[in-house]
């Protein structure tokens, strides 16, 4: 895989640093900040980075939209970006021309499912779909008949049953009742539903690693500044042990996320080694999110519990990414259904085989 | 902080994939010819000086040392393929691993001139053995407490004390000990000390064994009594071992073999639980590969680091900690997870064998080698919190 373009990545970072200051918007009083940042991130071509110029992307890498995700983490993006990305991405894989304007894409869950019907019309629906009620439009993969297709649909054309996550952003339900598409298209061979939540998975990952950076250097500095019986609680070796423990699961979920992007970067298709890697990764890195968001509160006291202070913005975010493209035990039965089946023999190919 | 931590992804090139084809046909051969028990996958690999001598012979021991002194010049990735290799299949590589791992890498840095070209070569070959002199009974974790005496003398250095818990002292031509030469001083307590090489037949050593609380024979008290060791034995400053100590500890806490030594329960426990597990089963399974999966690249993340030339100390101790946490868990999950499976006696017959040894040795792993809570205070270090 080709490492990203470090413009773009420093592209993001600006706009992010400049319009989403995570301690800016947690104090504002109002939403003002938010239509600013998205236009940015829109005008500077990031939101559909990935689809192809012809069909009015970015024509970005593989690598270079995970970048644009990874960033977006570091300021617990409070917009849609991953998921216009990947919308764009999935329309790309349809040759669909992306429209302006936010996007998201379903199913995100593994019970769920679309069907497109005889008549081309849209059947079923999708739940905690994230932001699709702040959505123009959604990329989607449906069945039709034994064949996976790409549609884009009207958000406004399907019923939207909003409810939020824990971190109060849009995590809805969308019942399709018969829409009609705008477009479809034939998804490419060996795209499905499980190909688009192991990209989103990865996508996710990816947010939740910058996430967990977030609160390890948050609880460094609180750690450095707090004094506790006239010492800086940095000094107290429980403390010190606890952080350690931060550290390594913020390590791991490096890693791990890395490899994820690398994988799908080289990857000609979401087989089943590109699977072993994203699926272990959303994993581990949702392990990481558990255990790590429990020490980063630990660490700061009662501060950390105050709506005021920053610290929720990326520890509330990362407990709801955690259920966001399958959750750790989702995610897990499957590798381990997989592992069994191939048998003890298999087992050493299999983890080496990557 | 997040920022001085560094795991970039990186894919093993094709050289070292390829290499491993090389290895698993020479591991299949040894495992037909019953020189390797597959059972013993991870760290039961034994003590065996004729394998050592055939792996030195396909030129897999010393790979990244200079070819000058019969090392083979490759990349730690290589390294890595073999050391992780070997180690999923249980081999007895106890007669080599010390000396290619830490010992072979201390001499090449501060042996003198006519030391390396003596042992280096040997190494490689598989025909000499190597053991780590630094416990003493008052000095443990805290290394710069150690008593054992060197003191210069007309015909070289004498030496005096008692080192313990060293493992394989009985089976060892050479250790690489740490003896104090100078106590230390107001404004450091890490002075005085100095890396020896100890010829083990030279007169005035008794090993002798400590039993483990398995039954198994490893750990030795070594004692020396007025034992000689000519001028060049010393590696390195005299009174600074302090400071030779730190580029060593991220290869000695990032291999494979900081993750694997219990290997060999996943494999039984996938057996046990059979081709269709139950849902706690495979949630189960699919957790600890998951896990593993993340180890191995972390691993070889650090091992690429290694390759480039840096000196990636804090991501090492990353990998020891997480790494031998999670072996050391492994056996109790696995028991857990088997719980109500059917582990029939000809299911597989070495699941309880398995999960009881790994539950015996689970508690040195997060002790050899550096504490688990030694290590955690260097990576506080590494955050700037100490
Ligand atoms: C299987 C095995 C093989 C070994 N092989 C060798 C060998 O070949 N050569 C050799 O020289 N040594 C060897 N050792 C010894 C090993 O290096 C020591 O056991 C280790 O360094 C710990 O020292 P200790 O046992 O004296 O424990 P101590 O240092 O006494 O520690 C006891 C407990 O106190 C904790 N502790 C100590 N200091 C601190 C601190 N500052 N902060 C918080 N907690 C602390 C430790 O983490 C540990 O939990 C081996 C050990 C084992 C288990």
């Amino acid at each position: 895989m080709t490492s990203a373009d470090p413009i773009i990545v420093e592209t993001t970072e600006r706009i992010f640093r400049d319009l989403a200051d995570p301690q800016a918007i947690n104090s504002a009083d109002d939403d003002a900040w938010r239509a600013p940042l998205w236009t940015a991130l829109e005008e500077a071509g990031l939101t559909v980075a990935w689809l192809d110029d012809a069909l009015g992307g970015g024509g970005a890498s593989i690598a270079d939209g995970f970048a644009i995700a990874r960033v977006s983490g570091t300021y617990a993006a409070p917009v849609p970006l991953a998921e216009t990305l990947l919308a764009a991405w999935l329309l790309g894989r349809g040759g669909i021309e992306a429209p302006t304007g936010r996007m998201t894409v379903a199913p995100t869950r593994t019970k769920d499912r679309i069907v497109l019907d005889a008549d081309g019309r849209l059947v079923g629906s999708v739940h905690q779909v994230p932001w699709a009620s702040a959505s123009d439009h959604m990329a989607l993969i449906a069945a039709q008949a034994d064949k996976n297709v790409v549609a884009l649909v009207e958000t406004g054309a399907c019923s939207v049953i909003a409810g939020t996550n824990l971190a109060a952003d849009p995590r809805d339900e969308v019942r399709f009742d018969g829409v009609t598409p705008l477009k479809t298209a034939p998804a490419p061979e060996g795209l499905g539903e499980r190909g688009l939540r192991l990209m989103g998975a990865a996508a996710r990952s990816l947010q939740m690693t910058s996430a967990l950076e977030a609160i390890l250097d948050l609880s460094v500095d609180y750690a450095g500044e707090r004094v506790a019986f006239e010492r800086k609680i940095s000094k107290f070796q429980a403390v010190q042990h606890e952080l350690a423990k931060l550290a390594s699961e913020t390590a791991a979920a490096m890693a791990a996320s890395g490899s994820a992007a690398k994988a799908i970067g080289d990857a000609e298709a979401f087989d089943d080694r590109t699977f072993m890697e994203v699926a272990s990764t959303k994993v581990r890195v949702g392990e990481a999110a558990r255990e790590g968001a429990a020490i980063a509160h630990q660490v700061h006291g009662a501060i950390g519990f105050t709506e005021e202070y920053v610290l929720h913005r990326f520890t509330r975010r990362l407990w709801s990414w955690q259920d966001d493209f399958g959750s750790e035990s989702v995610w897990a039965a499957e590798i381990g259904k997989m592992i069994c089946a191939g048998g003890p023999d298999q087992l050493w190919a299999t983890i080496t085989a990557a | 902080m997040a920022k001085s931590i560094e795991f970039d992804a990186l894919g093993l090139p094709p050289e070292a994939e390829s290499l491993r084809g090389e290895v698993r046909e020479f591991l299949d051969a040894e495992i037909a010819a019953g020189n390797i028990n597959p059972n013993n996958a991870g760290g039961r690999g034994s003590f065996d000086r004729a394998f050592s001598k055939r792996v030195g012979a396909k030129g897999w021991i010393g790979m990244t040392w200079p070819k000058q002194y019969g090392g083979h010049e490759r990349s730690y990735l290589e390294r890595y393929v073999v050391n992780e290799e070997f180690l999923a299949a249980g081999a007895p590589t106890q007669a080599h691993f010390v000396a290619d791992r830490q010992s072979g890498p201390i001499l090449l840095q501060h042996a003198p001139e006519e030391i390396k070209a003596d042992i280096l070569p040997r190494i490689t070959r598989g025909e000499c053995t190597f053991c780590i002199g630094m416990s003493e009974p008052d000095s443990g974790s805290d290394l710069f407490a150690a008593k054992t005496k060197a003191d210069k003398v007309e015909q070289g250095w004498r030496i005096n004390g008692r080192k313990v818990w060293t493992s394989y002292a009985h089976q060892s031509d050479y250790m690489i000990a740490l003896f104090r030469t100078a106590p230390p001083t107001k404004e450091n307590r890490r002075h005085g000390l100095t890396q020896f090489l100890v010829d083990m037949k030279k007169p005035g050593i008794t090993v002798s064994p400590i039993p483990f609380m398995t039954g198994g024979h490893e750990f030795n008290e070594v004692v020396f009594d007025d034992a000689m060791l000519p001028d060049n034995s010393v590696l390195g400053e005299i009174d600074g071992a302090w400071k030779q100590a730190t580029s060593e500890l991220a290869y000695e806490r990032s291999g494979p073999e900081r993750f694997l030594e219990t290997y060999q329960v996943l494999v039984e426990l996938i057996g046990a639980l059979g081709d269709k597990p139950d849902l706690r089963g495979a949630e189960g399974v699919g957790r600890l590969v998951a896990q593993l999966n993340s180890l191995r690249r972390m691993s070889i993340s650090v091992a690429g680091m290694l390759a480039a030339g840096k000196e990636p100390v804090l991501e090492a101790s990353i990998v020891k900690d997480l790494g031998t946490n999670w072996e050391q868990a492994l056996p109790a999950k696995a028991r857990d997870l088997a719980a109500f499976a059917d582990v029939e006696p000809s299911n597989r017959p070495n699941f309880q064998d398995v999960i009881d040894h790994a539950t015996m040795i689970a508690p040195k792993l997060t002790i050899q080698g550096g504490t688990r809570e030694i290590l955690r205070g260097i990576i506080a270090r590494g955050l700037g919190l100490r």
